[in-house]
C-alpha cells in the first residue's frame, strides 16, 4: 500500500491541477467577453461633469452582463489562487496561456470577431508551448 | 517614446510577475488545500489574508494593473501586450529563484513558446 502512495498522490495533484487550469482557462475568457458584451450594451459613456460620470456608473452597474462578468472573473481569481497553493507558479502561468486561445474563440464564435491568421497562428504556438509545460511535473518542491 | 511610457511597462512585468510570485509564496505558507467544500475555502480565505505575502502580492499586482491602464491610454493595446508576454519568461526565472521551483529545459522551452505565441496573437491585431 505504501509504495503505491505516492504515485496514487501524483495522479491525484495532476488531476486536480488540470481541474482548476480548466476552470481558470473557462472563467478568465467568459468574464472578458461578458464585460465586452456589457460594455458594448451599455454604449458610449461621458465623464465629464459628476453628474454625467453618475450616469455612466449607473448603467455599467446595472448591466446584468457586468455582473456575470465580474463574478467569471471571481470564479477565475479562486481557481488561479488556489491551484498556486499546490503547484509551481512556473507550471501554472504558462498553462493558463490558454486562456488566449480560449478568448479568440469565443471572441470569433461568440461576439463575431474577425480573426487573423497570424493571431490563429500564434494561439497555435501558445497551445503548442502550454503542451510542452504540461508534460512537466505540476511541483517541483517540497511537500510542506 | 516618453520615459514614463517606458517605465509603466517595466512596472507592468516587473510588478504582475513579482506580484503573483508573492501571492504563491503565500499560498504556499497555507500548504496544499486538499477540502474544496464552501467551508474549507471560507478557512482558507481567512487564512490567506493574514499571510503578508498576500497583501504584498495583491498591491504589486495593483501598480501592474493602473501601469497597464495608463500604457493602454497612450499606445495600441497590440503593442503594449506583446511587451507583456515578457512577464512569462520572468515568472518562469521568478518561480526559480524566489520560490525554489525546479524550472526544466522542457519547462524553459513551453515557456519561450508561450512567450513567441501571446505576441502574435497581439501582432495579429486587425
Amino acid at each position: 500500500m505504501t509504495e503505491t502512495q505516492p504515485t496514487h498522490h501524483h495522479q491525484t495533484l495532476r488531476f486536480k491541477t488540470v481541474v482548476m487550469i480548466l476552470l481558470v482557462v473557462i472563467f478568465s475568457p467568459i468574464g472578458n467577453v461578458l464585460l465586452k458584451k456589457g460594455m458594448t450594451d451599455v454604449g458610449a459613456l461621458a465623464f465629464s461633469t459628476p453628474a454625467d460620470a453618475a450616469h455612466s456608473a449607473v448603467k455599467i452597474f446595472t448591466s446584468p452582463y457586468i455582473w456575470l462578468g465580474i463574478g467569471s472573473l471571481i470564479g477565475f481569481f479562486v481557481a488561479y489562487t488556489l491551484v498556486l497553493s499546490w503547484a509551481d507558479y512556473s507550471f501554472v502561468q504558462p498553462a493558463a496561456a490558454v486562456a488566449y486561445a480560449v478568448t479568440a474563440l469565443l471572441g470569433h464564435f461568440v461576439m463575431h470577431e474577425p480573426v487573423t491568421p497570424m493571431r490563429w497562428a500564434g494561439v497555435f504556438v501558445i497551445c503548442l508551448g502550454v503542451f510542452v509545460v504540461g508534460r512537466t511535473p505540476p511541483r517541483t518542491t517540497e511537500h510542506t | 517614446m516618453k520615459i514614463w511610457f517606458e517605465i509603466a511597462l517595466v512596472l507592468i512585468v516587473v510588478c504582475g510577475t513579482a506580484g503573483e510570485l508573492c501571492v504563491t509564496r503565500a499560498m504556499k505558507v497555507i500548504g496544499e488545500v486538499k477540502e474544496f467544500t464552501p467551508g474549507a475555502l471560507i478557512k482558507v480565505a481567512i487564512r490567506a489574508i493574514q499571510v503578508p505575502w498576500m497583501w504584498l502580492g495583491v498591491g504589486l499586482m495593483a501598480v501592474a494593473f493602473f501601469s497597464l491602464l495608463g500604457a493602454l491610454s497612450v499606445e495600441n493595446v497590440s503593442f503594449v501586450v506583446p511587451v507583456t508576454a515578457l512577464s512569462y519568461a520572468a515568472g518562469a526565472f521568478g518561480g526559480q529563484v524566489f520560490l525554489g521551483e525546479r524550472v526544466s529545459v522542457g519547462r524553459w522551452l513551453g515557456v519561450f513558446l508561450v512567450c513567441i505565441g501571446v505576441s502574435l496573437v497581439f501582432l495579429g491585431k486587425n
